[in-house]
């Protein structure tokens, strides 16, 4: 599979591309976020033409880093891939100028002074020479030493160019690694006759790897991404034969990240820091409800040793440099109770450099976050299960790069490493010491980042609230929330399937289900309500309950807004509130104050009531659109 | 399904492909649209390729001169 996949798809892209401005600098900017999404072959080459159309060959005033003079020396159709290639720099927001040699005359081109190439002075060079070009001559008729012979006269050719390249442009030089393209003539064994094409290819690819090495080069590893992704999906036989195209175009997208990921690489633009969400990323279940014992994770479930296996790749990445934060929405002592307690924990607290669990929004903390790293936010990865998360960081920190990571962990691994935001030319000592040096000894600097624009966030999720009283369908789920939910529960009062049917015939009380729909999708039963008249006045709430999963979206109003409602109809005039302190729901103890109630009695053990009137009460105006249904 | 049926798809392709709308009619060849070149046209086989998850016959791709042997060889190819 050679599909962008880690990157979103942008439901009105091609009425973006079409409103592209004409002004070269305003084009450019519109076009980076466009070159960020699930982009195919053809949308990549739409983006490319369009762009070139309003700024032409001149860099665009918002290009960062240095300009990429690309030179391709090939043996091949390269024509159908330097769109996908100045598309994957865009996409970092760089600038690229491609020259390609006239065809089949590299050498020449290399040797002349006075060529093209030398004339355009790259300060990357690409050495692409395809497996035909490079198995030309090579036969099964040919001796052992006679193929040994031929290897060892092709690699020495490629390092000359090497060196030359070297020599003449002091840059980047890249070479390409051929795809196993050609046929097996013996089989499994095909390394036993050096004369096979196959064979032949497949030894110089060990000695190119070697040599590489040695003289500083940077491999282009496609035949690594083809034993990935199968050689049908880089290579198709009659597209080679009809226009000398090795790589198909259907690849170039991939073809253009892979190129482009070690240019900017050498331009240290690589990502530095992967950013971790906790709950059902980093392990099963949500840590302030389930509690440590409830948690999925590792020996005993698949699921567990998913999440097992993906926090094992995690701190490999941070054993080769890659620092590691972590931004859970939390308590921060139920966030860290895992890392120091839990025994099949592989993460320790030690290994996150940057720890933020509190109940704030994400893009507000992973700000602090490279604050406090003092890295750029140009410079983080952030992976969470969670859509809504994502796609608020993506709208509020788009420099922040955000993995379409799906929510099964087994896949969370490859995801990365197919996203390629790590790719890295060289491993120093300093890498390898990196983990160490952000570990303890950081004391949290104050989280006084600019103000996140939630409410056009919020807006734009078309956020629907649907609600119905309690019935017999939904019984199941209303008593697990009732007995399951720790953290925003205001009272933790545990109801049976008895109590709950009690409520449903009982006329002056009233229970409701809260689900949650939004342009990603339904959330699902999100929240419950219980209330009943005490007397011919005052209603108590007796349950108020909601999935941490959708804080910070004005769930709470429109839930206030329901209640009084249900109240007024059934005669109340004045809602009474209550918080009941645990172990667990701490972050709940100023929702009644946040609501505009009005506190009557604190008692000594914490418990706080409160007190609302109805006949002075006008509801919150939010963006949530309620129905019942 | 029949050869018109692949005109809708087809007009989608060459719109993303052109990036205008193309009025396709059996006889258009590659001569009546500018920017039609023989990069476009793999381009087309491909799109049309990873549409329908086939694979076109070196001797079907021989056979093209124009947009209606693509919607007969496609509707010989798909069946529904």
């Amino acid at each position: 599979m050679t599909a962008l996949y880690w990157l979103p798809d942008l439901p009105d892209w091609r009425s973006r591309l079409r409103g592209l401005p004409d002004d070269a600098a305003a084009a450019w900017d519109a076009a980076v976020p466009l070159a960020n999404t699930r982009i195919d072959f053809i949308r990549t080459n739409a983006l490319d033409e369009t762009l070139r159309r309003a700024i032409g060959d001149a860099v665009p005033a918002g290009a960062i880093g240095k300009p990429v003079r690309l030179a391709i020396l090939g043996s091949c159709t390269f024509a159908h891939l330097h769109a996908a290639i100045r598309v994957a720099a865009l996409r970092r927001g760089l600038h690229a100028t491609i020259y390609e040699n006239e065809f089949g005359q590299y050498q020449q081109e290399l040797a002349e002074r006075g060529s093209a190439l030398h004339a355009f002075a790259p300060n990357a060079v690409l050495l692409a020479l395809d497996a035909h070009h490079l198995a030309a001559g090579v036969s099964s008729a040919m001796t052992n030493e006679d193929a040994a012979a031929a290897l060892q006269e092709t690699a020495a050719r490629i390092r000359d160019c090497w060196r030359t390249i070297r020599d003449s442009f002091a840059c980047q030089v890249i070479q390409q690694m051929p795809l196993p393209l050609h046929p097996a003539l013996l089989g499994s064994n095909e390394q036993r006759l050096p004369g096979s094409r196959a064979a032949f290819i497949a030894a110089l690819s060990g000695e190119l790897r070697r040599m590489a090495e040695a003289e500083g080069v940077d491999l282009l590893a496609l035949d690594a991404r083809a034993a990935l992704d199968g050689l049908n999906a880089w290579h198709d036989p009659a597209l080679w034969h009809r226009a000398k195209q090795e790589v198909s175009p259907a690849a170039a997208p991939m073809y253009g990240e892979l190129l482009m990921r070690l240019i900017a690489a050498r331009q240290g633009r690589s990502y530095k820091c992967l950013v971790l969400d906790l709950d059902n990323t980093l392990w099963g279940g949500v840590v302030g409800d389930d509690g440590l014992e409830g948690l999925v994770l590792g020996q005993g479930s698949a699921l567990g040793e998913a999440y097992i296996a993906f926090q094992d790749y995690a701190r490999e990445l941070s054993r080769r440099g890659v620092i590691l934060a972590v931004c859970s929405k939390n308590d921060e002592a139920d966030a860290m109770e895992p890392f120091a307690k839990h025994p099949e924990m592989l993460l320790r607290r030690g290994d996150i450099a940057s720890f933020v669990a509190n109940w704030g929004d994400k893009a507000t903390n992973i700000r602090a976050i490279a604050q406090e790293l003092n890295i750029g936010l140009d410079a983080l990865v952030f992976v969470d299960d969670n859509p809504f998360e994502r796609n608020l960081v993506r709208q509020e920190l788009p420099m922040v790069a955000v993995p379409e990571v799906g929510d099964d962990p087994a896949l969370f691994a490859r995801t990365l490493a197919d996203a390629g935001y790590f790719e890295a030319v060289a491993i120093t000592d300093d890498d390898r010491a990196r983990a160490a040096q952000y570990q303890g000894n950081r004391a949290r600097e104050a989280l006084r980042a600019a103000a996140t624009d939630l409410p056009s966030y919020l807006r734009g999720l078309q956020m629907q609230l649907l609600w119905r009283r309690f019935d017999r369908v939904g019984l199941q789920r209303t008593v697990q929330l009732i007995n399951k939910t720790n953290q925003f529960n205001l009272t933790t009062r545990r109801h049976t399937e008895d109590d709950v049917l009690a409520i449903i015939a009982d006329p002056r009380a009233f229970g409701l289900q809260l689900r949650l729909l939004d342009r990603f999708g339904d959330n699902g039963i999100i929240a419950i309500l219980i209330g009943r008249m005490l007397n011919d006045a005052d209603l108590l709430i007796d349950t108020w309950l909601m999935s941490c999963r959708v804080l910070g979206r004005q769930v709470e109003p429109t839930s206030l807004n329901l209640i009084a409602d249900q109240a007024v109809a059934l005669g109340a005039t004045t809602l009474l509130g209550e918080y009941i302190p645990t172990k667990k729901n701490g972050m709940v103890k100023d929702h009644y104050d946040r609501l505009g109630f009005r506190l009557t009695v604190e008692e000594a053990d914490g418990t706080r009531r409160y007190a609302l009137d109805l006949r002075a009460f006008t509801g919150a105006e939010t963006f949530i659109d309620v129905k019942e249904g | 399904m029949s050869e018109a049926a692949f005109y809708p798809v087809l007009a989608e392709i060459f719109r993303d492909v052109f990036m205008r709308d193309v009025d396709l009619r059996p006889a258009l060849t590659a001569k009546d649209v500018p920017g039609w070149d023989s990069f476009k046209q793999i381009e087309i086989i491909v799109a049309l390729e990873e549409k329908y998850n086939i694979k076109f016959h070196t001797r079907e791709l021989d056979s093209l001169h124009n947009v209606g042997d693509l919607a007969r060889v496609l509707a010989g190819k798909i069946r529904p």
